[in-house]
């Protein structure tokens, strides 16, 4: 017995350092860009260097003077707002349906409200923008919203049938028995229960829509220029220090909400 | 489930009928039926090949993410609750960071006076700045970074459903650590890993902002393409073409790799 337990253990430890060290790259290639530009952006000089030359905050300040990133991430943020509005609403309500009913439509419903994730997102903007030229309109906020929320409800539907599925029926009978209507029994029981499941789906809607590009490329019109449209054009054509200090303060923003979203909802746990 | 079904069918389902009719005219405005968009795809060179290439990328970026994210799941399904949570933290940061920032980084990293390369500068690894911007190994290697976590995620909840006592039963049985990965847990994981797949290809193949920015303008995928024809050409009924192509073909490589799921999962339970 000592000969393969000795080789067991040999084996044991080369598995784990194995995955250990492929892990641990991992890792690193994960965080590293991240961190590599958040601490770019407090560089000191014209350039986007990295170790920067100097620390300051110069290029965040010159954000102030930046209306039309301004402009942009206003509308980024309103645009995001009414889609996660949207998604939470009309997903609540199809998650509801999905999860208590066993019906084929119900399953087609499913495939089709999931399908926006597989599908290339940029091919349905494009058919979008199609869409409503026909109906004889152009392209504004509100069909912005509109596509986001097609791209976006995914996120809420996955995570509140997940919370649903693992909500126990007998509450629910409990609370019917107790003399609560349907809606009551949704307010008072379902929705305390379900609230972390949605909170991080609402919360990945908002992510998804803000950082949007292939549906808001043909979506937004001149007027309303959106985030991350402005930034890609940006970065593809001059590499502003600016843009760096932008993109650190979305790094941050994103950081402080995620930290948020574990301590409320328990984003992590929803995630898996 | 009825007002997401209506905005499904008048803003989902309307607009890619409209998408597939147009594909079939020659112009916007004349009414005759044509193939002709379709027929011109597949007779130009230039055409199908970015097809292709567009669809190689997807496979060799979702290869890197496995494996490099199968070994992350596999550690975060073995770690103690607390460290489950920091790891799973720092898997979903990138990927609720904005796509473009994150790629932004990347050119820091990646451009000639980029990390990389003053790295292998100073270990006299090469004598010149390596081209590692407007290249494939570049996308693929931003891709992979960008879409790890849609990887990790579905093989962690996989992993972490499977029963411990398989694995020990493996090992009393007299199977290395080595033989019960491969025998036990990998084929118990593979509807994760066929998951895990499915996500992060259909992103990879879509991921407009990386391959453009990453790729630069002589590396053309479908994406762009599209979006070339339509923008910049001004020829919708060409673009609609080749936007039902590309949708066609994700869902095909979709349809594939969810047939090997479904054989993977008897396999799993057999």
């Amino acid at each position: 017995m000592v000969a393969p337990r000795y080789s067991t253990d040999w084996e044991a430890l080369s598995l784990r350092l194995v995955f250990g060290a492929l892990a641990a790259i991992a890792i690193v290639f994960l965080v590293g860009p991240t961190v590599i530009m958040l601490l770019t952006s407090f560089t000191a000089s014209q350039s986007l260097k990295f170790p920067p030359d100097g620390l300051s905050l110069r290029w965040y300040a010159a954000l102030l003077d930046a209306d039309q990133m301004q402009a942009a991430a206003w509308n980024s943020l309103v645009v995001a707002f009414w889609t996660t509005v949207l998604s939470v609403v009309l997903g609540t309500a199809a998650a509801l349906g999905i999860a208590r009913s066993r019906s084929p439509l119900a399953r087609a419903c499913d495939v089709l409200f999931m399908s926006p994730l597989l599908l290339p997102a940029l091919a349905f903007g494009f058919a979008a923008l199609i869409f409503i030229h026909r109906l004889g309109f152009s392209p504004s906020i509100p069909f912005l919203v509109l596509g986001h929320t097609v791209v976006c409800v995914p996120f809420v539907l996955r995570t509140t049938i997940a919370a649903l599925s693992q909500l126990d029926p007998a509450l629910l009978d409990a609370s019917q028995s107790l003399g609560a209507g349907g809606w009551r029994t949704f307010r008072r029981v379902t929705l305390p229960l379900i609230a972390p499941g949605l909170g991080a789906g609402a919360f990945l809607a908002f992510m998804a829509s803000f950082d949007n590009v292939p549906v808001s490329l043909f979506l937004a019109d001149e007027r309303s220029e959106m985030l991350p449209i402005h930034l890609w054009q940006q970065i593809e054509t001059n590499l502003d220090v600016r843009t760096a200090a932008v993109s650190g303060l979305i790094v941050m923003f994103t950081l402080i909400l995620m930290l948020l979203a574990e301590r409320l909802a328990g984003l992590t746990r929803q995630m898996r | 489930m009825l007002p997401l079904a209506a905005l499904f069918v008048a803003f989902f389902v309307a607009p890619l009928i409209v998408l597939l009719a147009l594909s079939l005219h020659a112009d916007t405005a004349t009414a005759t039926w044509t193939a002709a968009n379709y027929v011109k795809f597949f007779t130009d060179r230039f055409n199908y090949s970015i097809l292709w290439d567009t669809l190689f990328l997807g496979v060799k970026a979702t290869l890197v993410c496995l494996v490099f994210g199968y070994p992350i799941a596999w550690i975060c399904a073995r770690a103690s609750a607390r460290w489950q949570s920091v790891l799973v933290f720092l898997v979903i940061l990138p990927i609720l960071t904005s796509v473009v920032v994150r790629t932004f980084a990347w050119i820091v990293i990646l451009g000639r006076q980029g990390v990389l390369n003053q790295i292998a500068l100073s270990l006299h690894l090469t004598d010149e700045p390596l081209r590692l911007l407007y290249t494939e190994p570049g996308v693929v290697m931003v891709l992979a970074q960008v879409q790890m976590p849609l990887m990790v995620l579905p093989i962690l909840t996989v992993l972490s459903k499977i029963d411990p006592n398989l694995a020990d039963a493996s090992r009393v049985l007299g199977a290395g650590e080595w033989r019960t990965l491969w025998r036990v847990t990998v084929p118990l994981s593979l509807p994760g890993v066929v998951a895990g797949c499915i996500l992060t290809y259909s992103a990879c193949v879509t991921a407009f902002v990386t391959q453009t920015l990453i790729g630069g303008a002589r590396l053309i995928y479908m994406p762009l393409h599209i979006y070339q024809q339509a923008i910049g050409a001004n020829n919708w009924p060409f673009a609609a073409a080749i936007s039902v192509i590309f949708m066609v073909a994700v869902l095909a490589a979709v349809a594939l790799l969810s047939l090997l799921g479904r054989k993977s999962e008897s396999y799993g339970s057999a």
